[in-house]
């Protein structure tokens, strides 16, 4: 974009080489045998990536939104699962920790999960109220000093391997009193439940977070009590815009490598992309990842500026990721059917990208949410539930 | 649970009694196994010979070889019902319909007496070996050579992309006898034990996996002549033919995979609530079953009317590219939406949908691209 600074630039080429070092040659096989690459996770820690929105006095790299989604679309170009693992880590729990953290929780928490050394997630989702968040019926009861935590969590990203866990829970009865807590591996009572066998972000772990009557200490709550919803909002704002970079990361990937194809394969006698057909998949797909990239950097650069704030900022992000998601599922549709036989073959990346762009349009709130919130901004009362 | 989803138009009886006889083996037979299968990649043989001994694998095959004498109106019936529920069996069985239809078409009658009836029973596995490294849309420019030698052709050359080579009993295979182009051609009856023959690799694909999709590598094949089907340089257009028949039952195998997804996709939109009332009720769930059902239908009339035509024997290739292009392309879309309306369960393997859509993408791509299909149809408009 032309607007990224000298360091941003920098940090684009650093993270595109790391990606192609450190994920590129494993992304394959742990897609198909639904690993995860932790190793990759200490190496983001030295490169400073892992606390890469945490102030600089936490200890994290004290750098804004157009960094997070710099840093989602060059890992995303190669390895989605990872980026994604890193999103729940960095976005979802560190960022969050890092914002609305006491002084205590941060300097408990951050070091850990900044170096690498803990693996973080957040725990939003409930079987029962996905779309609908707010309907959450996981219970933090108040006993003495302590909260007894009980519900169940689902498609927890990082869930199945994660350690420190940023985790919303009723604490009243009404829609709007949700409380944070942060809940540890090997608290008793919690239990990481079942595993999702998925059909794309195979090597970004998904799973179940269950509480059975988790004593929780009361300085383990985040902020105060009933006290998380804005935060919560604001967070998911963040996520959207970030996740945006994934889808843009998935569409680059799959264009370069269609691309090529279209020059280095030949049918009746000339390459393919001499093809007006080939060529009407490519400029579309061209174009819409040009657009969709625009729009995201710009609603980026517009937060981090204190442009954007509020439901300016939610409905914005959730044009970008809208358009960003679906065009990412297409392009790399668009790219399997390119390259034909060879696409739809595991020796190709651009089956796999398919596979996994097409979570974007579901995870971090579906195209039907997103299409939601943009409805209430532009109708008003008569958009409304 | 899933909502049963009825037909654009009513079957004949006789359609009717193959679609409830395919549905409960599919629903018996195939449903229990096919998640399992995929995932590890395991082909069984055995399912193929007890729909054999249901009569469902040799349906638009003449009696006198053990086929059950109908129409492509009736074979479509019965692989869309298998591909409701697996897709791989689907193709498993229209694949072992293309040698059978070319022997039927092009075979003498020595070739048809040996080799149909096994296929047509369902004991025999057949495949068709056209593609090359090199000639995926281009057909007509493959490099695989057949040398006449006495009484015999030496064939050398490598395929790829062929399904179920390393279990087929016949592959008919398209070598090149002659000048470069399509005229060149000639169609070959390979069988299973010929020295030379060789499965050299397993496709790893996104989809479609117990379906195994083979290179299949020929050095110095020694083919008897009388393995030759048709005259020298006929096999181009007998393969050209094959497809075009082909082309109606992977439609077929779309509307099955798309209406499979449709139901479950119609069930979860019933039964889950959020914001307080079932998802269906909101218009862009709702909206997105309508479009789903409209373009399911548009997609089964057009397999019917192409299936219609080849049975009453009337030209039919340009309506079996538009039935593939449309009724493949439909299915993608339908079972992306039903992924979409199933969230963050359709994109788990605890539902089918996910599967449904690896399978509905390679139907774009098999049986000519359908970026082929529109040049076909584009050539037909303006000849």
């Amino acid at each position: 974009m032309w607007f990224f600074s000298d360091e941003q630039k920098m940090l684009s080429d650093t993270v595109r080489q790391f990606a192609k070092d450190e994920l590129a040659p494993k992304i394959e096989h742990l897609d198909h045998e639904e690993g995860f690459n932790r190793e990759s996770f200490h190496k983001m820690g030295a490169l400073g990536l892992l606390g890469i929105t945490v102030k600089e006095e936490d200890g994290g790299a004290g750098l804004g939104a157009i960094e997070a989604t710099i840093a989602m679309e060059e890992m995303g170009a190669v390895d989605a699962s990872t980026t994604l693992s890193y999103l729940a880590h960095s976005i979802l729990c560190v960022n969050q920790l890092g914002v609305n953290g006491s002084a205590e929780q941060k300097k408990k928490y951050l070091p850990d999960l900044i170096s690498g050394k803990k693996l973080g997630g957040m725990g939003m989702s409930e079987p029962g109220a996905g779309s609908d968040m707010l309907s959450m019926s996981t219970k933090a009861s108040k006993a003495g000093s302590d909260y007894i935590l009980t519900g169940t969590k689902t498609w927890i990203t990082n869930g199945p391997n994660g350690d420190t866990f940023y985790v919303y829970a009723k604490t009243g009865d009404t829609k709007k009193d949700v409380s944070t807590f942060i809940v540890e591996r090997g608290m008793k009572g919690f239990s990481t439940g079942k595993k999702f066998s998925k059909m794309g972000m195979r090597a970004s772990p998904t799973g179940e977070l269950v509480f059975d009557q988790v004593k929780i200490p009361e300085a383990n709550r985040v902020g105060s009590e009933g006290g998380s919803v804005k935060r919560m909002m604001e967070n998911l704002d963040l996520e959207r815009i970030t996740i945006s970079g994934i889808s843009l990361g998935i569409a680059r990937g799959a264009i370069d490598v269609a691309t090529q194809y279209s020059k280095d394969r030949k049918q009746f006698g000339k390459a393919i992309g001499s093809f007006q057909m080939i060529q009407e998949r490519l400029t579309e797909a061209s174009a819409w990842y040009e657009a969709c990239r625009h729009i995201t950097y710009n609603t980026a650069k517009m937060i981090d500026l204190g442009l954007l704030v509020g439901k300016e900022a939610s409905v914005l992000s959730a044009k970008a990721k809208l358009q960003s998601a679906q065009m990412a599922t297409q392009v790399a549709l668009d790219a399997i059917q390119i390259l034909g036989g060879y696409g739809y073959t595991r020796e190709f990346p651009v089956e796999r990208m398919m596979r996994d762009a097409k979570l974007i349009e579901i995870g971090a709130g579906t195209n039907e949410v997103m299409r939601m919130i943009i409805a209430r901004q532009m109708l008003g009362e008569i958009a409304a539930l | 649970m899933s909502s049963a989803v009825t037909t654009a138009m009513k079957d004949s009886d006789i359609q009717s009694e193959l679609r409830a006889l395919a549905r409960k083996f599919a629903e018996n037979e195939l449903r229990p196994i096919v998640d399992a299968d995929e995932e590890s990649e395991t082909f069984r043989p055995e399912l193929i010979k007890k729909l054999g001994g249901l009569g469902l694998t040799g349906i638009p095959v003449p009696e006198a070889f053990e086929g059950a004498g109908l129409g492509y109106s009736e074979y479509c019936v019965v692989i869309e019902e298998i591909a409701r529920v697996s897709c791989s069996y689907a193709i498993s069985v229209a694949v072992t319909g293309l040698p059978q239809m070319i022997l039927a078409a092009s075979g003498t009658e020595e070739q048809k007496k040996k080799y149909i009836p096994s296929l047509a029973r369902g004991d025999g596995i057949g495949s068709f070996a056209l593609s090359e490294a090199s000639s995926g849309s281009d057909a007509g420019s493959l490099r695989t050579t057949a040398k006449l030698n006495g009484d015999h052709y030496i064939l050398n050359g490598t395929k790829l992309w062929i399904t179920q080579a390393d279990v087929a009993e016949v592959i008919l295979l398209m070598a090149r006898t002659g000048e470069a182009g399509s005229s060149g051609v000639s169609a070959f009856i390979i069988e299973k034990g010929m020295p030379g023959v060789r499965c050299s690799k397993r496709e790893k694909k996104m989809g479609l996996s117990i379906s195994h999709t083979m290179e299949v590598v020929l050095e110095n094949v020694k083919v008897p002549l009388a393995n030759r089907v048709g005259p020298e340089g006929q096999g181009f257009k007998a393969a050209m033919n094959a497809l075009n028949g082909g082309r109606i039952t992977i439609a077929a195998t779309a509307v099955g995979v798309a209406r499979g997804a449709l139901e479950v996709a119609i069930s979860h939109a019933k039964e889950r609530e959020q914001f307080g009332k079932p998802i269906a009720e909101f218009q862009g769930v709702g909206f997105m079953l309508a479009d789903m059902a409209t373009k399911l239908d548009a997609a089964d009339l057009l397999v019917r009317r192409a299936a219609a035509l080849r049975d009453a024997g009337l030209p039919y290739a340009t309506e079996a590219s538009m039935a593939k292009l449309f009724a493949t392309d439909a299915a993608m879309e339908i079972t992306t939406d039903a992924v979409q309306i199933l969230g963050g369960s359709g994109y788990t393997r605890d539902f089918p949908v996910e599967r449904f859509m690896r399978e509905a993408k390679v139907l774009q791509i098999v049986e000519g691209t359908n970026q082929v299909q529109r040049v076909i149809i584009a050539r037909a408009l303006t000849k």
